[in-house]
């Protein structure tokens, strides 16, 4: 069990020796885990105190003068706070950066609703141009940011502060506008990302034990979509659920509605925040709360 | 180029400035003419614009006042980076000049427009240069008014933090903004004293004055620090009926106004 953002902190280290990497922050390396990268490259670290426009800003010029460029805050003050920076700034002068964003969604747990950032996916993938994804475990996380590295233009990367079981191995393939499917059940297909990939993983092991038999899809490319595989999920099973530590509105859910509705029209059971603000408590029992559990996933079949 | 050859070749950019927003019917003469001066000597006078082993332009600019645009697609067009008859498209459908800078457009470093966001950017390629021992510096130029926003001041201090004396902003004080003066609006006041309580190699001059321009510039050279050159300007400078009028802020003119300013350009 590791989480994303630890993942990441590892990734940095494994690529810190190249010179041309430079990592920033805003006063929170130590969360964000971009500490191990500052502990033995301080040159390379730029933190630019609690700053995060200027974080933005600063991270696209080195990324604009050649270097390759993370940047990492939590996903609230980088999809929120900096958003017109992230907009105009990075996507629009198509600046090769990768905006490293932990601490998204309501799985911050304790710190409450002003840092459990529900809308980030929403607000990401309405900017042209801008790549978002959402890795689910250790591997894919290190997987996608090698990936990403290596991908042009901006990337927006959602990161999770908990610890999440170990999903894939090595084996695995990771590509910009890919998915990832489990199983091949008819019943149904659970959408998911992130966080709520283990959930749904769980659900469908207990679903098995029912005899339903449903397959999950870890959409971690939330943009570029994997259309084909929604649709193809879509045609061959019966009943369609999407799950994501996120709003609703805007969402994953969102999202496949929105393809659905023009190419294959077909009832979506969307299982997210529903139009609320988050909440304090830790992260297994906020889950609870808003529905993001194996037992609210099992209910819809 | 002597400082009389400068000038002239500022009133060519005027020209063009006013030409451009006449076809456009529409963008930001008022600022544009306030900065000419500054962007002429940096341009004409100062900048390497030379590419380094890595590809990067060995001297960088970012017009961080976007809006401004006029007046950096001119020079752009003037030192040859675009066509000189692709002035007049500006701000049309089918052009690639933009109502305000995109680094798609060859020879802008960065897209620009949203106020505030040009000094962060400046202060990542001075310290990518500094983190490659390249020589080079980095050039900025502000509105006075796009100081109201707070990121530039983050910026101030980042430029500190990592010493960077290898990038010089230019302020272009006119003094007025689209609601009036900047006085009224949200004052800026105390310039010098807040720019070096952020530790910053602060210079105030005239802001149309080639001589003092680019004795600023050099004067940068053994800063140690962040350098700000607060250039006293004004609004509309070189047309009368626009000098010192925030109406002109973004505003084109009409007809009898165009012809009249170019009369005024031609003395």
């Amino acid at each position: 069990m590791k989480s994303t953002r630890k993942a990441y902190g590892e990734y940095l280290l494994e690529i810190g020796e190249n010179p041309n990497v430079v990592v920033l922050d805003a006063d929170l390396a130590a969360a964000t885990k971009t500490d191990m990268f500052m502990k033995k490259y301080p040159n390379r670290h730029i933190d630019l105190g609690i700053a995060e426009q200027d974080l933005v800003g600063t991270a696209c010029g080195l990324a604009l003068s050649g270097k390759t460029v993370f940047a990492s805050t939590f996903a609230m003050f980088m999809a929120g706070r900096a958003y017109d920076q992230v907009r105009n700034t990075a996507a629009y002068s198509h600046v090769n950066v990768n905006l490293c964003a932990t601490h998204a969604g309501v799985m911050v747990g304790e710190d409450g609703p002003t840092h459990q950032c529900i809308e980030d996916v929403a607000l990401m993938n309405v900017i042209p141009t801008m790549k978002v994804l959402s890795p689910a475990d250790d591997i894919s996380t290190k997987k996608i940011l090698k990936v990403c590295t290596h991908t042009d233009g901006p990337k927006y990367i959602r990161l999770g502060r908990s610890d999440l079981d170990d999903i894939y191995d090595d084996s695995y393939e990771f590509k910009i506008g890919g998915s990832n499917i489990f199983g091949n059940g008819t019943d149904g297909t659970i959408f998911a990302y992130g966080s709520t990939v283990s959930i749904a993983l769980n659900a469908q092991k207990e679903l098995m034990e029912k005899g339903i038999n449903v397959r999950v899809v870890d959409l971690y490319s939330i943009k570029p979509i994997d259309k084909d595989t929604i649709l193809k999920c879509a045609k061959e099973t019966k009943k369609l659920v999407s799950i994501e530590d996120h709003s609703i509105i805007g969402g994953i859910g969102s999202i496949i509605s929105n393809i659905l509705c023009e190419e294959y029209p077909k009832r979506l059971e969307k299982i997210g925040i529903n139009d609320t603000f988050g909440k304090s408590g830790n992260w297994k029992e906020v889950y609870k709360y808003f529905g993001l559990t194996k037992e609210n996933i099992i209910s819809k079949f | 180029m002597t400082i009389e050859q400068l000038e002239e070749k500022s009133k060519e950019i005027r020209k063009d400035i006013i030409e451009m927003v006449y076809n456009a019917k529409s963008g930001h003469p008022g600022g544009s003419l306030s900065c000419t001066d500054i962007l002429v000597a940096i341009f004409h006078e100062k900048m390497n614009l030379n590419l380094d082993n890595n590809g990067n332009r060995i001297d960088k600019f970012i017009l961080s006042k976007g809006h401004c645009a006029p007046a950096y697609y001119a020079v752009l067009a003037n030192k040859g980076f675009i066509p000189h008859e692709d002035l007049k498209t500006l701000r049309k459908i089918d052009s690639y000049l933009e109502g305000h800078p995109s680094n798609k457009i060859n020879g802008v470093d960065a897209s620009s427009g949203s106020l505030g966001q040009g000094l962060s950017i400046a202060n990542g390629m001075a310290i990518a240069k500094k983190l490659d021992n390249a020589k080079g510096k980095v050039y900025c130029v502000l509105g006075d008014g796009e100081i109201q926003e707070g990121q530039i001041w983050e910026a101030c201090m980042t430029a500190n933090k990592y010493k960077l004396d290898n990038l010089i902003a230019f302020l272009d004080y006119n003094g007025l903004q689209i609601d009036g003066s900047i006085k009224d609006v949200k004052s800026v006041d105390k310039l010098k004293e807040k720019f070096e309580s952020f530790g910053w190699y602060v210079q105030e001059i005239d802001g149309h004055n080639f001589e003092q321009i680019l004795n600023a510039i050099d004067n940068t050279n053994n800063s140690q620090k962040p350098n700000i050159i607060i250039a006293k300007t004004i609004k509309g400078k070189g047309i009368s009926f626009m000098e010192n009028n925030a109406g002109w802020h973004g505003k084109a003119p009409s007809e009898e106004e165009y012809n009249l300013a170019m009369k005024e350009l031609s003395k």
